[in-house]
């Protein structure tokens, strides 16, 4: 009984230790399962950073405008769509299922990029 | 006319005229001005500081309209804090014009975020103009989240499709055409299917004789890809003007004027009359330029089109606001 019980305080820490590994890196397992995770792309100079974002099932992705001119955040295949994002307005979406998400400004659409959720 | 004036420049094409490899590029950039004026395959351009020494007719002509292009009312950016108060400059110029121009093509981004309160006050402000009918196309400011419904609404009585149409006026055929909407990933302005049909049929019975000026806000040729500065279907388009011995080619967009004259075909872009744009691939994006408040309205400003019936060819005057 008392030796289970330090086995379930050990998988516990680890598990608390790999998360802040993974949090330490990209931010992908914070909070655990009650938040999703968070990452963000920042609209620079008419293009998208990072123009490929990876992120695990679950995240949240926040995309802010930090140009003069106002953008868009579209999904290629009709996924998600924002209004137009003045300056320092932000869009969000959380990526619940697996696969590529394509998305490019449809004011200036040379401006694309893509969320690869694994 | 030819001689007359001492700095004139007179390029012959030294063949038919219609010699597409052997196309001539007059350029006058931001704060610079010239008058071009083609006559079959001859083209003579005019410094703007010659401008006062040629008679009435030669600056004036028959026809005379003003474009003015990219208002962005509604930007508040460093670049230029008061884009009414350029656009009430433009409007002064327009104005103070010696031929007083018979109305006005606004080649779109009249707004900055499709705000009706944008669009009010540019109407506003333009009620000050002498010429009152204003003649309209959109930017792809004008048609933020409604796929243009309420430019239609508001500019568009009587257009075809997303907003073009055409008219007449002393001979001369204009054409409005949309190239802001249905934008894909990766690619430039569009006019599309059902749009270069229409064009097709609305120029099918004119004579070869016909002025066409055809005005866009993205430009119909390829300034610079790289930042969307081009159409992707214009070729088409511009394969059914190919019978006319007169094209003129208005764009806005790129917040400088720019000009190239290519067969019987000038391209011309207006400057804006809110904030300039780098040139082509000389800044890390086509974003506002910020330049010293005392030198904005030199890189503002106004294109002056003057047409001379019986001579195929338009006179395209860009004045800065300064």
């Amino acid at each position: 009984m008392r030796r289970s019980v330090s086995i379930v305080v050990l998988v516990a820490a680890l598990v608390i230790g790999m998360g802040t590994i993974a949090m330490g890196q990209n931010h992908f397992l914070a909070g655990a399962q009650e938040k999703p995770a968070a990452m963000e792309v920042k609209i620079d100079n008419f293009s998208f950073g990072p123009a490929t974002l990876t992120v695990a099932v679950g995240t949240s992705v926040t995309w802010t405008n930090r140009d003069d001119i106002p953008h868009t955040v579209v999904s290629t295949d009709g996924v998600f769509k924002s209004k137009v994002l003045d300056t320092d307005e932000k869009f969000s979406f959380t990526f619940s299922k697996a696969g590529t998400y394509p998305y490019f400004c449809s004011i200036h659409p040379k401006m694309t990029g893509k969320v690869v959720v694994q | 006319m030819a001689g007359k004036v001492k700095d004139e420049i007179l390029y012959d094409h030294n063949h038919d005229g219609i010699d597409r490899r052997g196309f001539l590029k007059c350029m006058a950039w931001a704060g610079t001005g010239a008058l071009c004026v083609m006559s079959g395959g001859v083209l003579k351009s005019y410094s703007l500081s010659r401008l006062p020494e040629l008679s009435p007719k030669e600056a004036m002509g028959e026809l005379s309209f003003v474009q003015i292009s990219d208002s962005h009312m509604g930007f508040n950016k460093p670049a230029n804090p008061d884009v009414a108060g350029t656009l009430k400059a433009a409007v002064d110029k327009i104005n103070a014009l010696s031929a007083a121009p018979e109305f006005m093509l606004h080649t779109g981004d009249i707004s900055h975020l499709s705000k009706p309160e944008e669009f009010d006050t540019v109407d506003q402000i333009l009620k000050g103009a002498k010429p009152q009918d204003v003649f309209y196309v959109p930017g792809e400011h004008d048609v933020l989240n409604d796929d243009g419904k309420q430019f239609l609404e508001r500019y568009g009585k009587g257009s075809k499709g997303a907003g073009w149409y055409s008219f007449d006026k002393k001979g001369a055929h204009f054409i409005g055409l949309v190239n802001v909407l249905n934008l894909k990933a990766g690619g430039l302005g569009t006019l599309g299917h059902e749009q270069l049909e229409w064009l097709e049929d609305d120029v099918k019975h004119l004579k070869h004789s016909t002025p066409i000026v055809v005005f866009a806000h993205i430009p119909l040729w390829s300034v610079y890809p790289e930042w969307g500065w081009g159409t992707e279907d214009s070729a088409v388009a511009l394969a059914y003007l190919k019978k006319f011995g007169s094209v003129t080619v208005l764009n806005g967009h790129i917040h400088q004027t720019l000009q190239k004259i290519e067969g019987n075909v000038t391209f011309h872009t207006a400057a804006s009359t809110a904030f300039p744009q780098p040139e082509p691939g000389k800044a890390a994006s086509p974003g506002p330029m910020k330049v010293p408040a005392e030198q904005l309205k030199s890189v503002l400003g106004i294109t002056d089109v003057n047409y001379v019936q019986g001579q195929h060819a338009l006179a395209v005057v860009d004045s800065t606001l300064a």
